[in-house]
């Protein structure tokens, strides 16, 4: 899926009316096996959590993780690993995943690990119409190895090509109808970048709001990056690493 | 007597320059920030989406959805914000941020960093360790002079994978404080009763004075 489709359907429906689904399993429609899907987050914080569940859920398997980490402690994309759906998984991080790190040795899963900077890099050149650009990044280590690398102004770098997929699932603080999104704190990450570079964008919202209730200069993500959206409240949020200082006695929260 | 790891930490602080920007690696550089006056006006940048990252939170201030790039509780302080990871590298890749204190597993003559993946071990991963040491302005590695084993650090050629060629600036280390110069490793300091003749037994290349 290189390109996403255009959204026009003659004589019928844009692809922009009527995102709102009810339930995430609803919003998961067209999913299938061996999907390439993005999943917005950084280790556990800013998971679409609703839609990691439906989609563990879903029956679907042989499918492609297309995320900065695949989960950890047994939660996020951890959950997919552990049901066996997942084939491939493409990230920069592992980290104590210990999920990953047996499925790996075992050959069950593939992983392709690339530089953080070049993994978002691609999936922006996917969404803006970039088949492949040159980074620095990479040059003269194993990322480079059968890329071509080329001199510019006296200085080396590697070209890297876009990276698309089928679905991107995304999480965002308050959203409307048309997928206008607003992000909370470092829950933003590359959910933003990765709506942009898929063929279809599912948003949980955490709160779903009227047109207008957002301030257009307050919106994160313009809704044309959205397909669907899917209202849950409530999510888990764990604590990766839960690190605090003693409160000091004259400090009232 | 040779640093401690605070001392690392502390003596690395004094390569963080008033009104700078600056990303911290996991570990070790995590410990400089301590160390950094509040009056220099800092900004700590870290690759998951913020800048003016500040001290880790008070008990019952903790957000799941405010951490740093090791996933830890983190804290904003004012003036700071929060972006797309593409923003963030375009900050790193760009050219944007001042300087970078990375751990390192292996430092070359050249400046050429080792700090992601060692042969036969366990692949943790890349994450945002090759953008910043080849993005970031000045590159300052943190690090232990020799391995647990007693083996050298500092050396011709890594013998790891590499993270980025020819990209350190500065190494200081548990013994010394070294540059990485076109006539390779040149002696800035040495950590007190340190003697010169011992950072040279302990690195596996010339060390120019």
């Amino acid at each position: 899926m290189s390109q996403p489709q255009s959204g026009q359907q003659r004589g019928g429906e844009g692809r922009h009316r009527n995102k709102v689904a009810a339930s995430c399993t609803e919003a998961l429609a067209g999913l299938n096996d061996g999907a390439r899907i993005m999943v917005g987050g950084f280790g556990l914080c800013g998971n679409a959590e609703g839609l990691i569940d439906a989609v563990a859920g879903s029956g679907f398997r042989d499918l492609t993780i297309i995320s900065n980490n695949a989960g950890n402690m047994g939660k996020g994309l951890a959950i997919w690993l552990r049901a066996g759906i997942v084939s491939k998984v493409i990230c920069t991080y592992i980290g104590n995943n210990e999920d990953l790190h047996r499925m790996m040795a075992a050959g069950q899963v593939e992983v392709e690990i690339m530089p953080q900077g070049t993994f978002v890099e691609r999936m922006r050149a996917a969404g803006a119409g970039i088949p492949a650009f040159y980074t620095p990044t990479g040059v003269g280590t194993v990322v480079a190895q059968g890329k071509e690398v080329r001199e510019f102004d006296g200085r080396k770098y590697v070209l890297e090509r876009a990276l698309s997929g089928d679905f991107a699932l995304i999480r965002a603080r308050r959203g409307d109808r048309f997928g206008n999104l607003r992000f909370w704190r470092t829950a933003r990450n590359f959910s933003p970048i990765m709506a942009t570079a898929a063929h279809t964008t599912i948003a949980e919202v955490e709160e779903l709001v009227d047109l207008g209730a957002m301030d257009p200069h307050d919106v994160h993500l313009p809704g044309l990056f959205v397909h669907r959206v899917v209202e849950v409240r409530e999510h888990e949020d764990p604590f990766e690493y839960r690190v605090v200082r003693p409160r000091p006695e004259n400090q009232p929260s | 007597m040779p640093f401690s790891r605070q001392d690392i930490a502390q003596r690395a602080a004094r390569e963080i320059p008033p009104g700078s920007i600056v990303n911290l690696g996991i570990g070790l550089p995590t410990l400089v920030a301590d160390y950094v006056p509040p009056e220099h006006e800092v900004w700590f940048h870290s690759e998951n989406g913020l800048l003016g990252m500040g001290p880790f939170p008070y008990e019952g201030d903790e957000d799941p959805q405010l951490i740093n790039a090791g996933k830890q509780t983190v804290t904003v302080v004012p003036g700071g914000s929060f972006f797309d990871s593409a923003q963030s590298f375009t900050m790193i890749r760009g050219g944007h941020i001042d300087v970078a204190l990375l751990g390192a597993m292996q430092v070359s003559q050249r400046g050429d960093l080792a700090n992601w993946s060692v042969p036969g071990g366990k692949t943790l991963g890349i994450g945002g360790a090759m953008d910043l040491a080849n993005g970031c302005r000045r590159v300052i590695v943190l690090m232990t002079h020799v391995s647990k084993q007693g083996e050298a650090k500092l050396l011709q050629e890594c013998t790891y994978p590499l993270t980025a060629v020819g990209v350190v600036n500065r190494v200081i280390t548990d013994l010394a404080v070294l540059d990485i110069t076109e006539k390779g490793f040149k002696l800035v300091e040495c950590a007190p009763g340190v003697s010169p003749e011992q950072v040279r037994e302990t690195t596996g290349a010339d060390v120019q004075r």
